[in-house]
């Protein structure tokens, strides 16, 4: 998978400048890519894209139900729209305008929703979208990607950009750990072994890809894990799980989310009908979460190393 | 030389026999605003080829009001965009004419469940209104020459929705896009006045931005009249409020709201067809 060599020491980027990086060689490349935000261009790291490509940047305000409306309209005009804001608003506000618009009617938009999950940090719950896979995921349509580090991030932007239909993009705002290279391969739809095991498999998502990958590491020697990455939720590559699932029999999943609807919710109906496997979700609990920086809040909510290590033990002696 | 009037009889005349048929559906909206849908596909209002639906450099006609649906269907059909037997299929299951309109991409293969004609997905208000406005984005971006205009009902104007899409009209300066408001003063539930009133809506209007023409909707001339006038100003987009009857040309419907939402008994619509003949 040619992952970096070093999990200690590794280089920290945000998923949110992935995209920003791939968006500007995308507007040099592709002249029919528009960019649509509500207010929030520059922390969604497309101030780039603005600047170079000035009459292919709608700015239209504070103001969600519209940038989907609008985004769905060019996309109905053969441009290849990518509606970005933050989660909680994007698909969170606007979707109905998802569902009808855009969803139903297959237009070819990219919703690109920000500082998703609990580690948004400071700006407390209300700004840290915990439901927006699950509410996606449901769309028919709808592809829902989540990439797990900067680099996965710029692949994924380049390769929804050439997908033809609507695509939700799940972005993260602090620096984590990149854990991906140039040379890691990337297909939509098909998650990603990044490490062998035995005896329990984790799939995760997100930035939390690496700390199943710390954990794991961490119990080598007593316990052999198998950490899958699901970057894309919908479409599932249900091979690639039940293959997983019935060589270890003991499946955790792990998500910047709430446990219910999301990746967890997503493995747990494909093993429910296909392999039922013993299962632990790891993600917010039916919970909201609240101000504290990312590191204080995956600890707190035990989504971090340790708390996966904790569930690696629960799931061996249960 | 088409006769209007003639047109907007024929169209109501096929509402009135889709819907009943259908034995569910909204007549008073459709009923109310044919006059314009007259206009519109037979009057030059817009340009389209009826055998090539989705040619590049046509006008766009988005019906933010999905449930006016039956009026879109009949001006299509008679235009000559399907057969007219097809409208007897409204709301059946397999018919491509929904219960309120779809516009479905498909992106392989052929598309032939696709209604032709049909520009958006319509049906809960506000949303085609901001569809509305990227397509006319689309348009000034690639410089080109079609327009949009976008259909919506007085109700409709009660969602914030549409608010978000008029100041963006506005600040992109959007003189290819009209809005066609039709103002029957009816809704679901009573009377628009009461049950949640929107007035002073052309200042309202105004105050966004746009170019407000408010007009008598069930007049040809003033509907011809106000289209002309709103090219008089290319650089902003145009609103058009349509003062109408409810129901208009049916006298037991017209300005009844109970009929906003239901559809004739088969007694009822021969009465209707009987008036309207």
């Amino acid at each position: 998978m040619n992952l970096v060599n070093d999990l200690i020491n590794v280089e920290r980027k945000a998923t949110r400048e992935g995209f920003g990086e791939a968006m500007s060689l995308l507007g040099k490349k592709n002249k029919n890519v528009v960019v649509v935000t509500a207010d929030l261009g520059e922390s969604m790291k497309v101030d780039d894209f603005e600047r170079e490509n000035q009459n292919r940047f709608i700015q239209v305000g504070v103001a969600e139900q519209n940038l989907m409306g609008v985004s769905a309209g060019l996309a109905l005009s053969g441009k290849i729209p990518f509606a970005v804001s933050y989660a909680v608003f994007n698909p969170g506000r606007n979707w109905d305008q998802l569902r009808v618009s855009v969803c139903y009617t297959n237009a070819n938009v990219k919703i690109v929703g920000g500082h998703s999950g609990v580690t948004v940090g400071p700006d407390g719950a209300t700004h840290q979208a915990l439901e927006d896979i699950a509410i996606t995921r449901v769309l028919p349509n709808l592809m829902v990607v989540v990439p797990c580090d900067f680099e996965q991030a710029k692949k994924a932007t380049f390769a929804i950009a050439s997908f033809k239909g609507p695509v939700y993009l799940r972005l993260t705002r602090p620096k984590t750990a990149c854990i991906t290279t140039a040379t890691t391969p990337f297909e939509l739809g098909k998650a990603q072994v990044l490490r062998e095991g035995k005896d329990i498999t984790i799939f995760a998502c997100g930035s939390l890809v690496y700390e199943a990958l710390l954990a794991a590491e961490e119990v080598r020697g007593e316990v052999d894990i198998e950490v899958i990455n699901v970057h894309t939720i919908k479409p599932i590559d249900e091979e690639t799980i039940i293959r997983s699932a019935r060589k270890t029999g003991k499946v955790i999943t792990l998500e910047d989310h709430q446990i219910n609807g999301g990746l967890g919710g997503t493995v747990a109906e494909v093993l429910g009908e296909k392999n039922p496997t013993k299962m632990i979700r790891m993600g917010m609990k039916d919970c909201f979460g609240e101000s504290g920086e990312p590191g204080e809040l995956l600890a707190k909510y035990e989504l971090d190393k340790n708390g996966v290590i904790k569930t690696i033990r629960k799931i061996l002696n249960d | 030389m088409v006769d209007l009037v003639d047109k907007a009889r024929e169209i109501r005349v096929e509402i009135i026999k889709m819907l009943a048929k259908a034995e569910s559906g909204h007549t008073a909206g459709a009923l109310g605003i044919a006059d314009f849908f007259a206009c519109l596909y037979f009057g030059g209002l817009i340009n389209f080829k009826k055998e090539e639906p989705y040619w590049e450099e046509r006008d766009r006609v988005v019906l933010s009001c999905g449930h006016y649906a039956p009026v879109q269907y009949a001006a299509l059909a008679l235009a000559g965009f399907f057969p007219i037997e097809e409208l007897g299929s409204l709301r059946k299951l397999g018919s491509r004419l929904q219960g309120h309109p779809v516009r479905q991409i498909k992106y392989f293969g052929n598309n032939d469940k696709q209604l032709p004609g049909i520009e958006n997905t319509g049906g809960p208000l506000g949303q085609g209104v901001s569809v509305a406005v990227g397509m006319a984005l689309a348009s000034k971006m690639d410089k080109k020459k079609w327009s949009v205009v976008c259909v919506s009902s007085d109700a409709e104007q009660q969602e914030g929705q549409t608010w978000e899409a008029y100041q963006c009209a506005a600040k992109y300066g959007l003189g290819n896009l009209t809005f066609v408001i039709d103002r029957n003063e009816i809704q679901i539930s009573g009377n628009l006045g009461e049950v949640m009133p929107i007035e002073p809506l052309k200042d309202k209007l105004t105050a966004f931005g746009l170019r407000v023409f408010e007009i008598n909707g069930n007049n040809m001339v003033e509907i011809m009249e106000a289209f002309g006038k709103g090219k008089l100003f290319p650089g902003q987009p145009k609103a058009i409020i349509l003062k109408t009857m409810a129901g208009k040309g049916v006298s037991f419907i017209e300005g009844n709201y109970r009929w906003h939402g239901r559809a004739p008994t088969s007694e009822e619509a021969e009465k209707a067809l009987w008036e309207l003949k």
